[in-house]
Parts: C-alpha cells; sequence; structure tokens
C-alpha cells in the first residue's frame, strides 16, 4: 500500500505502538481515544503502527510497545497471541479482560457448551474454548495495567513512563486509601453497605464509594488482599454466601485471590 | 456471465470501528454472487452469565458488552427490570436519564462523525492524519467529544462503564449547581454541532439510496430516547414488549452475531437514519432549522448522509442537554425501592447506533432466570449485507482498491459496534 511506505519514511526514529484486541468491549482501547487533551499530544510523541479501532493503515511489527486489550477465548487467538507477543518488544496488558480474564470468565464455572447453546440456535457454528483466561497465563507480559475500564490518566502515565525508561507510578494498595484521601465517610463502617473497597487495587479513584454504593472491584485484587477477613465482615453485615461469590465473581472473577474467595465462601 | 474475471473485495480486518469484523463479497462482473459479513469477534455469552445473577447487577453487567456505549445498555436494562417489577421512576430521575443519555449520543457521534467516518469522505487513512491539515477541526471534535463525556463523568463517575444508574433510578444524583456548571462549555458544543451540520453538507455524497424499512422508538411528545412505541415507515407500530413476536434473530455460520429480520419481510435499519426519518417532528426546532438550512429533509435514504444526521442529533442533544439542565430539580430520593418479586419485563431504547432490545425474567428472590439481548448491530446487519449486494455491484468497473474501500466505508456508514453485535470489520471483494 502506497500510504504504507509514505509512513514508513516518516515514522523516523519515533518509538511504535501497536493496539492489539482479544475478547472485550474495546473501552479500554477507547480510553486512548477519550484522552482528548492528551491525544494529539501522545500522537505526536510516538507512531501509532497499528491501531484498528482508530486507523485504516496497518504496518506490520515488530512495535515498541504493545497495548493489549481482552482475554483468549479461541483457539485462534492463543495463536495470534503468541505472534503479537513475537512483534512487541515491550507488551502492556490493558483492563480486566487481559489482566483477569474479564467478565466473561464467568463461563469458567459454567459448561461453556450449555452457555453456547442458551445464546445460539446453532451451536457447531461457535467455537470457543471452556475457559476465558488472561493474557499473562499465555506469554509474558511486561506490565499489566487493572481496570474495568482502565483509568486513561493511568494508561497516560504508563505510556509517558515507558517512553522515559522509568517505573510507571502505579500504586497497588487498595481503593480504603484512596476514600480516606477524598476524605469519604466509609460507607462499609457507618451504613453498613457490603463494600469490595478493602481488597481492592486503586486506580479509579474511589468511585462507587463516592456515589453511595459498594465498590464491586473493577480494578481487581490488591496486592496482599485479606479476602477472607471481609467474607466474615459480609457476612456480619447479613450477606449470604450466595452474594458474597456473586461479590467476588464479576469483572475479575478468574484472578486467582478473588476466584479461591468466590469459592471458599461456599464451602465455610 | 461477463467476460471478466471472478473478482473477490476482500477486507481481512475492518478499520475504524469498534470490534473485530471482515467484510467477503464476491462478483462475476457486476453481478454480486457473496456478500459475507463475518463477525468473528470471539461470542462472549452475556445472556448466559446473566442466568443466576441479581437483576440489581445487570445494568452493571451488560454494560460491559459495550465500551462505546455503555449507558445505552444500562438504560435498556433498568427499563426493563422496572417494567418486570411493576416500579414507577421519579420524573426528575427521568429527566436525568435522557441526560445521561444525551451525553453518550454527543461522545459517540462526535467520536464517528469527526474521527471515524469524516476521514473516509477527505481522503485519510485515520483522523491523526487528517489532523495534520485540520488540525482545528479535529481540535474542535475534541472538545465536542469531551464534553458529552463530561456529562457522563459528572453523572456516572467515568466515561466508561459508569457506575450510578441503578434500578429504580440513580445510586446518587447531581446537585443543581454541578449541572449548572455543564451549561457554559454546552452552549459552546450547540454552535459547534450547528457547525458540524454545515460542515457535513459540505462533503461528497455517492449517489446511493436504498429502500429501507425504518425502524425506531417513537414517543408522542419528544424525540424518543429511552420510552415509546416501537415504529417504522411500513405500518410497524408496537409496544416494545410485542418485539419478539414480530422480530425473528438468525444464526448464520458465517457470523458470530446473530441476524436480525421482521417476520415475514426481511431486514430493516435501525439508528440516526430511521429516527430523523420517523420523528422528525419531535426534534428540537433548532435541530430541524439546522437540517432543514442544508435541505436535509426526511425521508433520507442515502446510507452516505448518516453522518450529517449525526451532526443533526448533536444538535438535539445539546438542545436537550441545556433545556434539562435548565429544568432541573432533583428527586426526592435518588431512587424508588426495588423489590425482588417475580415477574418478566422488555425494554427497549436508543442506542447511537439504534434500537437495543433487552428482556428479563426474574424469579421471587429477584435472581434472573432468563435474559436476552438483542444489539443494534445485529440488527443492522442483515441491511448491511443487502447494502453491499447493491453497491458492490454499482462499483464493478472501479479497480479492485478503491472498490474495497468504498464498500468499507459503506460499512463504516452505519458505525457498527461489533463488540456488540457478537458480541466484526474485514473487506474481501472476488470478481469473475
Amino acid at each position: 500500500m502506497s500510504s504504507e511506505s509514505k509512513r514508513k519514511k516518516k515514522a523516523g526514529a519515533k518509538p511504535t505502538i501497536g493496539v492489539f484486541k482479544f475478547a472485550s468491549c474495546d473501552g479500554c482501547q477507547l480510553s486512548l481515544l477519550d484522552a482528548e487533551d492528551e491525544l494529539l499530544g501522545v500522537v505526536g510523541a510516538v507512531d501509532i503502527a497499528y491501531f484498528p479501532e482508530a486507523t485504516r493503515n496497518m504496518l506490520d511489527g515488530p512495535y515498541d510497545i504493545g497495548l493489549v486489550e481482552g482475554s483468549i477465548t479461541t483457539h485462534h487467538d492463543a495463536e495470534r497471541i503468541q505472534e503479537v507477543r513475537r512483534k512487541c518488544k515491550m507488551l502492556i496488558t490493558l483492563g480486566a479482560c487481559a489482566t483477569a480474564g474479564g467478565v466473561q470468565a464467568l463461563r469458567n464455572w459454567k459448561d461453556v457448551d450449555e452457555f453456547i447453546r442458551i445464546v445460539y440456535a446453532t451451536p457447531q457454528f461457535i467455537s470457543t474454548l471452556k475457559l476465558s483466561t488472561p493474557i499473562a497465563e499465555h506469554v509474558p507480559v511486561d506490565f499489566e495495567l487493572r481496570g474495568c475500564p482502565i483509568n486513561k490518566y493511568q494508561l497516560i502515565e504508563l505510556i509517558t513512563a515507558t517512553l522515559a525508561g522509568r517505573k510507571p507510578n502505579i500504586p497497588t494498595y487498595s481503593v480504603c486509601m484512596e476514600c480516606k484521601r477524598k476524605a469519604n465517610v466509609c460507607i462499609a463502617v457507618a451504613r453498613g453497605t457490603a463494600c469490595l473497597g478493602p481488597v481492592t487495587q486503586a486506580g479509579c479513584g474511589a468511585l462507587c464509594p463516592s456515589y453511595d454504593r459498594g465498590c464491586y472491584g473493577c480494578f481487581g485484587p490488591m496486592e496482599t488482599p485479606n479476602t477472607a477477613s471481609l467474607t466474615s465482615q459480609f457476612r456480619v453485615l447479613g450477606q449470604s454466601d450466595d452474594q458474597i461469590s456473586r461479590a467476588f465473581r464479576s469483572f475479575n472473577a478468574w484472578a486467582w485471590q478473588f476466584r479461591r474467595a468466590s469459592e471458599e465462601c461456599r464451602r465455610t | 456471465m461477463s467476460g471478466r474475471g471472478t473478482r473477490t473485495i476482500k477486507v481481512d480486518a475492518l478499520a475504524r470501528v469498534e470490534g473485530e469484523g471482515a467484510l467477503y463479497i464476491k462478483m462475476a462482473g457486476d453481478r454480486v454472487s457473496d456478500v459475507k459479513l463475518r463477525i468473528y469477534e470471539p461470542p462472549r455469552m452475556f445472556e448466559a452469565f446473566l442466568r443466576g445473577r441479581h437483576f440489581s447487577e445487570a445494568p452493571d453487567i451488560t454494560a460491559r458488552i459495550c465500551g462505546i456505549c455503555p449507558i445505552a445498555y444500562q438504560m435498556s436494562a433498568v427499563h426493563a427490570i422496572e417494567r418486570a417489577l411493576g416500579i414507577k421512576i421519579d420524573p426528575a430521575v427521568r429527566l436525568l436519564r435522557r441526560l445521561f443519555y444525551c451525553g453518550e449520543w454527543i461522545e459517540s457521534h462526535a467520536l464517528h462523525v469527526y474521527m471515524l467516518h469524516a476521514p473516509d469522505f477527505l481522503g485519510y487513512q485515520d483522523v491523526i492524519e487528517m489532523s495534520k491539515d485540520h488540525r482545528e477541526v479535529v481540535e474542535k471534535a475534541l472538545r465536542l467529544k469531551k464534553i458529552g463525556n463530561r456529562i457522563v463523568q459528572l453523572m456516572g463517575g467515568r466515561e466508561i462503564h459508569p457506575i450510578s444508574a441503578a434500578v429504580g433510578g440513580f445510586y446518587k444524583v447531581p446537585a443543581k449547581a454541578q449541572l449548572r456548571k455543564l451549561m457554559g462549555d454546552l452552549q459552546w458544543a450547540l454552535s459547534a454541532s450547528l457547525e458540524a451540520v454545515r460542515w457535513t453538507s459540505t462533503l461528497q455524497f455517492p449517489d446511493f439510496e436504498q429502500d429501507y424499512e425504518f425502524v425506531a422508538l417513537r414517543h408522542p411528545a419528544e424525540y424518543a430516547l429511552c420510552e415509546g412505541r416501537l415504529v417504522s415507515n411500513r405500518g410497524l407500530d408496537i409496544d416494545p414488549a410485542e418485539y419478539e413476536d414480530r422480530f425473528a434473530e438468525l444464526h448464520v455460520k458465517h457470523s458470530n452475531a446473530l441476524h436480525s429480520v421482521l417476520r415475514g419481510r426481511g431486514s430493516y435499519l435501525v439508528g440516526p437514519l430511521a429516527r430523523f426519518n420517523l420523528n422528525f417532528d419531535k426534534l428540537p426546532d433548532t435541530a430541524r432549522q439546522a437540517a432543514t438550512d442544508v435541505k436535509l429533509i426526511p425521508p433520507v435514504k442515502n446510507l452516505f448522509r448518516g453522518i450529517q444526521v449525526r451532526a443533526v442529533e448533536l444538535v438535539f442533544a445539546c438542545v436537550e442537554a441545556l433545556r434539562i439542565i435548565a429544568e432541573y430539580e432533583p428527586p426526592g430520593a435518588p431512587r424508588v425501592e426495588a423489590p425482588n418479586q417475580r415477574g418478566v419485563g422488555q425494554a427497549i431504547t436508543e442506542a447511537p447506533r439504534g434500537i437495543l432490545y433487552h428482556r428479563y425474567a426474574v424469579d421471587e428472590k429477584g435472581i434472573i432466570v432468563t435474559a436476552k439481548i438483542v444489539p443494534p448491530t445485529s440488527q443492522n446487519q442483515r441491511r448491511i449485507e443487502d447494502d453491499l449486494r447493491e453497491y458492490a455491484a454499482q462499483l464493478a468497473a472501479w479497480p479492485l482498491e478503491e472498490a474495497t474501500w468504498k464498500c468499507e466505508q459503506a460499512v463504516r456508514c452505519y458505525d457498527p459496534c461489533i463488540s456488540c453485535a457478537t458480541h466484526f470489520l474485514k473487506v474481501v471483494i472476488e470478481r469473475e
């Protein structure tokens, strides 16, 4: 394609970025387009070599940075991620699907063939794996950015840090820290609302508690979450085992800490 | 058979659409023998794993079907469940939901008009390339998009998968003063949208008119977003609860998204053109006048003019948002109680891309027993294939590369959301 050769000439020494999608909602890569104030700046600093949601230009790798959204749910995608890894010097996974299997990992506890029969009239047309799994279960990943969706400022920080060759400033403490910093009254203590904040990684800015509802864990488990203690507290608040299990099984259900907690609360 | 060989128009990965799909067209001379819009976006099976969840989780879970239009999913979910439970919402909450939806329309339409669709008309590969020659236009587009996002962010905490929508209302509603702060930006957005109507009318449109059955919600008093009857230009006029009696979903081998058809009639079209043609009289005066000024008058049957209609809908969304903010008085409570009880409810709302149908059956504990979701892109899928069959034939004499790009553009007119439809875009034209 002639535009391709034009682009290659223009590319110069700028680092190249590829954006790759697997099973997902497109929200995390949209975060890049949602960074309205920063977008033209980022685009000036890098060369977007592959980003089908935004451009028809699709250059072959290698890429300096690969941003991967989505989980692995098909045989074809399990092969494609290997190829993407080979083409990217640095591989960054974006969001709950890529880092924990996403909401579609709820199939992992069920009979996937039955799921297909529920949704599709001719099940034999559908080819899918039994499990929805995060990218790191298939290839080495250099950095995992959490969230459902990711926080666009964390993405800009991550790209900036990577380009500058420094460690990104992405905290791994819990949502509680963000609530304290915002001087929110603790909804779990003051109102008895079931809140996953104590075991969930910060990054959203404690949104749900700030909007009068309990955190539902969309940033996944914090570094060392005490899920057993939170499960006990949920029981004190009158939550049933089913409710507790469902709380851990949402957008990061297959992250092992949440997975274990969702199974243990049914056993004890 | 013509003397020319087989020609295949093939786009392996359709760009500037949301999600993953491919297009394959096989031609013998100017006769199109096969069109397949192949959606290979992996199936995610939301309808299956919604079973066993509590109804209060449905707005958050279904939002994850689509990062571009999460509010559409939240709104169809809450309205369907409220119908199942027999809940009446506060009138102020109803207005806030319209405002919330206007935010998503502004964000989504600004994204599509300028960043995904305009490059096709101006001959660029993407908005980044376009920004080198049209920086001012792109900067305005980004500001417009950001204002839509600001509404969503203020009401829902964040642009993508906002967290405030609840069955019965919202978890928290904004204060009057908070909303008032948006008015300056919205005044600017309104003038930018009026400019968008004028700017899009200067574009060159291919001569391609089709005889569509347009399907959209219609409300007696307003440009419909969340409520109304489902109507068409061929006499359809039903309550959303009757949707499944009149529409069927077909499973075809080449796509992970189901094809919707009107029973006994076939393909139909949902989205901006359908809404504009069926509800022109319900547009606010400013929007209707702006359309009339550029001679955009129903029935608009040229798909490519969708970019103009989206600009008119941007005007509508800004006018409506300003009206709501000016009238807003906070509700007595952010939401009404949603008791656990058995019921079945259906709702249709107007996502930026067209109607989105949800149905839920819940049991006496509030647990979802069955769920059905029909996104706008699956409803348009069959119509996209019908359009391409006609359009590719018109392009028979064109060089393959240009014909391929044109077919791709025709698909982008639909602003297809493939993530939704599987829940899609490569283009292949094969010529004989």
